[in-house]
């Protein structure tokens, strides 16, 4: 098989244990990453809210924001899992894609 | 280490996304001159490999989690700029459609992992590999103490990005208005759960795909001309 077929395949297998990323923390009560916590988790660990944290932090809507769909945070991890594993895919598909793009431009002739 | 929006001040994510402005260009420019259309697939697999990498969190049980960015193993393959390219590529998509990392933060998250981290880990691993044959356990050992390298240095900034926003924008009662931690915390805690654990990840990830790679595909190891 060539080579690039054989990354391909190494990239399929990531993308399926990718869940593991969502169930490890979630089993060890490991909680968000550093710095990179939510409004609620900050206003509990202050007490108040960063005028200027606020106003930015909702700047921006993702429309898959933590590789899940909106209001899925209470399925559980199997329904979690699945939208994890179909963001992956989107996420591999749309680096392909842009590299694509990219490419047209970016290589030489 | 992907710094969401509201962590940074608008001066520090302006300075950063012009900082990043010339860095991308060049990178561009160097790319153009030096990809073949051939290459353009493993670049892709590139940006997949480092998109997919990113999304495997690991756990400090009980107290946070981070992942490897596989920056440092592009880096190697396809060289700096190139690697600058692919991570940029992940990086975006992670920030505009998975909201992991912010939009006012590309820049800054940008520069961390996608021009600091590989560019020290290729050049860390070009100086501890030099003269090694293909083959050899040195280009092996290389690549994970340059994975180690390459991300820490990319975690130390970014506490230091973390940890100047008290110093640099705060409300009259002392608040910060964006991150409230200051440098004494940001960077022991960024540095030292990477020095731990996250980089010990993108150390092993590192030196066992260039293992492999040494066994299956040698071709791509060999000390060809990567753009630098």
């Amino acid at each position: 098989m060539k080579l690039i077929n054989k990354l391909w395949i190494g990239i399929g297998v990531l993308i399926f244990i990718s869940p593991i990323g969502l169930i490890l923390p979630e089993h060890f009560k490991a909680g968000s990453a550093w710095g990179e916590w939510g409004g609620d988790e900050i206003q509990k660990f202050l007490g108040y809210m960063p005028e200027g944290f606020e106003k930015l932090s909702s700047l921006w809507n993702a429309p898959m924001p933590d590789y899940a769909f909106k209001g899925w945070e209470v399925k559980g991890l199997g329904p979690l899992s699945f939208a994890y594993i179909l963001s992956a895919v989107i996420g591999v598909l749309l680096c392909v894609g842009a590299v694509w793009i990219l490419g047209k431009f970016l290589s030489k002739k | 280490m992907h710094i969401p929006d509201g962590y940074l001040g608008p001066a520090t994510c302006g300075f950063f996304y012009l900082l990043m402005l010339p860095i991308w260009t060049i990178a561009s420019k160097i790319v153009k001159k030096t990809l073949s259309v051939k290459q353009v697939p493993m670049l892709a697999i590139g940006a997949a490999f480092s998109f997919v990498i990113m999304m495997l969190n690991v756990p400090i049980p009980g107290g946070t989690t981070g992942h490897a960015v596989g920056g440092v193993l592009v880096a190697i393959l396809l060289g700096p700029w190139a690697a600058c390219i692919a991570l940029t590529v992940a990086l975006v998509i992670q920030a505009l459609l998975f909201g992991d990392g912010g939009i006012t933060a590309i820049g800054a998250n940008c520069f961390n992992m996608a021009f600091v981290l590989p560019f020290v880990g290729y050049y860390m691993y070009k100086a501890i590999s030099h003269n090694a044959p293909i083959d050899s356990k040195r280009r092996v050992i290389a690549a994970g103490i340059a994975g180690y390298i390459g991300i820490n240095v990319a975690a130390f900034l970014a506490g230091v990005e973390f940890g100047l926003q008290p110093l640099l924008c705060h409300a009259a009662n002392g608040q910060s208005l964006y991150c409230p931690y200051g440098l004494k915390v940001a960077v022991p805690v960024m540095l030292g759960e990477h020095l731990l654990v996250f980089g010990w990840i993108e150390a092993i990830v590192t030196a066992l795909v260039i293992k492999y790679l040494q066994k299956h595909s040698p071709e791509l190891i060999k000390n060809k001309e990567v753009a630098e």
